[in-house]
């Protein structure tokens, strides 16, 4: 039982990572090989402060989810002037720079990381393994309600131009790079979150867990789920977080297997999963549609009242 | 004054001139063509137009002010809106929110307002049906912009570009790609958007549909105006015809190309 919370709580943490990168990858169309980097600041900053300076748990949920937030509206600032390929690269590059950060300045513990960290707690309780599944859960709803949310804003719409057409969606007057900022700085802002509830569940980290290749692992989690949807993401990281706990034997070969994994989507189910138009969301969609088309005709009924209505006033 | 002046305008594009000293001056409420054959200039005069350029030298005036190089989200906002020549939907959205999206404009777009969801406004929702009304694409509505036919895709473009009420309407070859028996209804939109009020700039392949349309023709041969006039003179202007018999060989050397639809 206590195996299973533990592996439920690491796939709602890789469950965060996912939804937050589909911020940037599936909704704005940028590429992002960084996000590891970003839980990397959320769990060092909440470990330092908690191991070294006792701030408590709670508080360090906030400075995670601020710290990794700069940093990503930073990089965002640098993706304005690149072209897709060559922002790839760059945010490899970052990632590459701020596991140095984590080993060569002190006051993230180098190489040896830091240990100890000691658990949350709420009033006088110490965190068990279920109080991580809760809050993980929790923090988890607040990112998807979150990026619902944004799916219906004038930015969710905006995001989704200019993914689809750069120039075009300038043309109608979206501010495409502050746009572009905007959702690389809420992207890293939920998976510095993530780190904050990550750290002290594993109780020590090392600079080498924020590495590129676990960027690519959550990465392929994205795109096998099905990439700009919020139920690919969750169903990525939770098919391929229990892959390797389901069969042992993957686990050596966990990067092969992601990595084949993400190539073989690309190649031959490039929506993924579950994304928009992909065969099984198509297929679900075929199964359901009698029951949606008679939901619809009765939410057309109601639009073209609506429409009569509005006609009858004047518009300025 | 002049809704646009566009004064000694130059593009350059490496050693090649693309666009040499042009001036122009398009007034509230007309309807401007700009012709010429291939390679004459006519998208990079758009493309500065709308922002996406910035003129090697020169200036561009829209409501009296210099906008020269300013950026499309810019313009867009400022009043300029424009089609383009290859149909460039936001493919993956539906042919509604498509427009709905183009009809944000500057107040929801540049603040806080682009946080509100889209359902809510209410004002906005109904402008979008009618305009889906008045291109003629309510039986598209729903469908995604990427599954439209080059027909279906010109009146979104066109339905998008209208969006936010704009001041000048810049339509980049609307008749590219499109059938013979597409023409006639792509026409009387243009021509009804352009009684609407709208002060539109056309540039078009199609000589005769932009002879039919334009109260004022403007025609460039390799980046340099030729000539400008009426319909009527430019149809019978000497170097006009010149500069496209000269392009066109022996088609033309049977045919007047500047005679109109037949």
């Amino acid at each position: 039982m206590s195996y299973l919370i533990v592996i439920g709580v690491t796939i709602a943490i890789y469950a965060m990572l996912t939804v937050a990168l589909n911020m940037v990858v599936g909704y704005a169309g940028q590429p992002n090989l960084a996000q590891s980097a970003f839980l990397g600041l959320g769990a060092y900053f909440a470990a330092v402060l908690s191991t070294r300076y006792h701030l408590g748990f709670w508080w360090t949920i906030p400075v995670s989810f601020g710290v990794a937030g700069l940093a990503g509206f930073i990089l965002g600032a640098i993706s304005l002037r690149l072209r897709e390929d060559f922002l790839a690269i760059t945010t490899i590059g970052l990632n590459f720079v701020v596991v140095a950060i984590f080993q060569y300045i002190p006051f993230f513990g180098g190489a040896v990381g830091i240990y100890s960290i000691p658990l949350p707690t709420i009033g006088a309780r110490t965190f068990g393994n279920l109080d991580f599944l809760v809050v993980a859960l929790l923090m988890l709803a607040l990112v998807v309600a979150v990026s619902k949310y944004l799916e219906k804003t004038w930015l969710g719409a905006s995001l989704t131009a200019v993914r689809d057409d750069e120039s075009a969606a300038a043309s109608v007057g979206i501010p495409v790079a502050s746009y572009k900022v905007v959702a690389f700085t809420l992207s890293a802002a939920f998976a510095g979150m993530a780190g904050s509830i990550y750290a002290p569940f594993l109780s020590a980290i090392t600079p080498t867990s924020f590495g590129f290749t676990e960027s690519v692992v959550i990465l392929s989690m994205l795109i096998f789920g099905g990439s700009g949807t919020i139920r690919g993401a969750l169903v990525g990281a939770l098919v391929l977080g229990a892959l390797p706990e389901v069969f042992r034997f993957i686990s050596n070969f966990r990067l092969l297997t992601y990595g084949a994994i993400l190539l073989l989507m690309l190649r031959f189910q490039p929506q993924g999963l579950l994304g928009e138009a992909s065969a099984v969301s198509s297929l679900i969609g075929k199964v359901t549609a009698p029951a949606r088309r008679a939901a619809d005709s009765r939410a057309n009924g109601r639009a073209g009242e609506g429409r009569t209505r509005d006609r009858g006033t004047p518009r300025n | 004054m002049a809704l646009l002046e566009i004064e000694s305008l130059t593009v350059r594009f490496g050693g090649l001139v693309a666009l040499d000293a042009i001036e122009l001056a398009v007034e509230k409420g007309q309807f401007v063509s700009v012709i010429g054959p291939n390679g004459a200039g006519k998208t990079t005069l758009f493309n500065v137009i709308a922002g996406v350029l910035r003129p090697s030298s020169g200036r561009v005036l829209f409501d009296g002010r210099e906008v020269q190089g300013s950026r499309p989200a810019h313009m867009s906002h400022l009043g300029v809106r424009r089609s383009f020549q290859v149909g460039r939907p936001f493919s993956s959205m539906t042919v509604r929110e498509n427009i709905r999206v183009s009809a944000a404009g500057r107040r929801i777009l540049q603040g806080l307002g682009c946080l509100a969801p889209r359902a809510a406004n209410r004002a906005i929702a109904s402008w979008v049906e009618e305009l889906i009304g008045r291109v003629g694409l309510e039986d598209f509505a729903d469908r995604r912009a990427g599954e439209l036919n080059m027909g279906e895709l010109r009146r979104l473009e066109i339905a998008r570009a209208l969006a936010s009420h704009p001041s000048l309407l810049l339509l980049d070859e609307p008749a590219a790609g499109i059938g013979a028996d597409g023409i006639g209804p792509l026409a009387e939109l243009i021509r009804g958007v352009h009684r609407s009020g709208l002060t539109v700039m056309l540039v078009e392949h199609y000589v005769g549909l932009a002879l039919s349309l334009s109260d004022r023709v403007v025609v460039l041969d390799e980046g340099r105006k030729i000539a400008e006039g009426s319909p009527e003179a430019v149809r019978n202007d000497e170097r006009v015809i010149g500069a496209y018999l000269g392009k066109e060989g022996s088609r033309a050397a049977t045919v007047n190309p500047l005679g109109g639809e037949s």
